[in-house]
């Protein structure tokens, strides 16, 4: 193990090299391009034993990776915004397909207007897709996601794809020190890639080809969506393997901060999870119990985590920077699904940080002011709002 | 009942495509009056399938002496889809598309 300083996207490159894909596929998209970069690197140094692919869109990568994939290596990519939304039908082929590739993808808003600031609509966007999603808060979760997402997805009873978020610029281009595992511990860790079918010369298969309503279309999808549920248990038994070799504990599919005896739990994805968790601190020096909960896989979603987060707390403040317009955004809408008819706790939608609008820590205090109060009264006052909007002294700080 | 669920996990074909007859698809058959017939191979070209293929001069009559040292053409009915194309290109209107019939018992 050495100790190196590295951005987020750096550690993305550094989890792929560990991993040994044999085929990389990408195309530059801001803030993603270091990824590739550094890989193209490695590549060209001789450090990384890999073909490196260019390709003309972001579309053409995930095909170039759908197809090396196929025949039986490890793959590649990394995209935002933009490039992942232009891939979105090779996505749903991947899933299909049953092809385990592991994808960064550095959560980006979506343009008009142009905006290469953080924001996470990207890659809701394709919750659908058939695709493991988690969502990290550091730069060494970046690094050790992508070793256990090569490791969970390429398990025979799972077979799925797995795209690693990590926040634009607050991750990619920060640096910090990160914990760069040695290759042959790696190596012992995720094992050699042994896929139940590949293309080989000589033995002639055809993948994808049609197949009428009286085929098993519908089976197939059956079986993803079987896949798809098992994988809470292999997130559970993988982290709890990866933390007796390397050291590093994560919680499975939840983290929990401060939420045991906490009057109102906040639910975030990605690195306002770190922020609110020094608010907590400070909140409870002022004797406010508030506490945390930083969802890190969104798909599969935990809503068993969700159903027990509700049972020790008064309310629920579901934090989203995406939305989905017509009704709430993803965590929350889910969220709440999760917990129809199994508790009664009061759940609000709060919108924060669209396009990469900081999230200060005393708008995250005000949040929990908020969230304090709805569970003091037992009801809330609306279930959606937009939270720091220009103008709005409700939330002006 | 147990659920029967495939074997591979997606779907693998282990048999060439063409094993799929599609010709079954067709509501409408073209075919070839070989008395108006040209060979100008028109309908090979413009078919999408394709499922008309060269067959050897002598194989159908031909309207002229001289058209009998080139290569006729027929339809591969496992494939054609009855789109009508053939039929349409074809400049002697020598392909009839002629409604596919239920088979009786």
């Amino acid at each position: 193990m050495v100790k190196m300083i590295l951005t987020g996207n750096e550690s993305a490159a550094w989890g792929a090299r560990l991993s040994r894909p044999k085929v990389v596929a990408a195309y530059p998209i801001t803030p993603q391009t270091s990824i590739i970069e550094t890989i193209a690197d490695f590549i060209a140094n001789g450090e990384m034993d890999a073909r490196y692919i260019r390709v003309e869109s972001e579309h053409s990568a995930m095909a170039a990776c759908i197809a090396a994939q196929n025949t039986g290596v490890r793959t590649f990519t990394a995209t935002s915004a933009h490039g992942l939304t232009l891939m979105h039908e090779l996505l749903i082929w991947a899933s299909g397909a049953r092809l385990p590739i592991v994808m960064s993808v550095v959560n980006r808003a979506m343009a008009p207007p142009w905006s290469v600031w953080t924001d996470q609509m990207d890659s809701m966007a394709q919750r659908d897709t058939g695709w493991i999603q988690i969502y990290v808060e550091n730069n060494q979760e970046v690094l050790d996601s992508i070793i256990m997402s090569y490791k969970i997805g390429e398990k025979h009873h799972i077979l799925l794809p797995t795209m690693v978020m990590e926040d634009a610029f607050i991750l990619s281009h920060t640096a910090e020190t990160v914990d760069v595992p040695d290759q042959k511990v790696v190596d012992d860790f995720i094992g050699e890639y042994d896929p139940p079918f590949k293309l080989e010369p000589g033995n002639p298969e055809g993948y994808g080809s049609l197949i009428m309503p009286e085929g098993p279309y519908m089976e197939f999808r059956y079986m993803i969506a079987k896949a798809m549920d098992d994988v809470r248990n292999e997130i559970r038994k993988t982290v709890e393997e990866f933390a007796q070799v390397f050291g590093r504990e994560y919680a499975p599919l939840v983290e929990e901060y401060k939420t045991e005896d906490a009057d109102a739990i906040m639910v975030v994805l990605g690195t306002i999870g770190s922020t609110a968790k020094d608010v907590v601190d400070w909140m409870r020096e002022k004797g406010k119990k508030v506490g945390l909960a930083r969802v890190r896989y969104f798909r599969p979603f935990p809503y068993e985590e969700i159903r027990n987060l509700a049972n020790k707390t008064d309310m629920l403040g579901i934090v989203d920077r995406s939305y989905t317009f017509g009704y709430g955004a993803n965590l929350y809408t889910e969220s709440k699904a999760a917990l129809y008819g199994h508790s009664s706790v009061p759940v609000k939608n709060y919108v924060m940080g669209l396009g990469g609008r900081d999230i200060k820590p005393e708008l995250i205090a005000k949040v929990f002011e908020d969230m304090l109060k709805i569970a003091k009264e037992g009801q809330v006052d609306r279930e959606i709002e937009w939270v720091g909007l220009q103008g709005d002294e409700r939330w002006s700080l | 009942m147990p659920i029967i669920l495939p074997e591979d996990p997606t779907s693998i074909a282990r048999e060439p495509s063409t094993e799929n007859k599609t010709g079954g698809w067709r509501t409408f058959r073209p075919v070839i009056n070989y008395e108006k017939c040209i060979r100008c191979y028109i309908c090979w070209k413009f078919c999408p399938e394709p499922a008309i293929y060269f067959a050897s001069p002598d194989k159908y009559p031909a309207p002229k002496e001289a058209l009998k040292k080139f290569d006729t053409v027929e339809i591969n009915y496992d494939y054609c889809k009855g789109c009508g194309i053939c039929a349409n290109e074809c400049p002697t209107k020598a392909i009839d598309m002629v409604l596919e019939e239920l088979e009786e018992d």
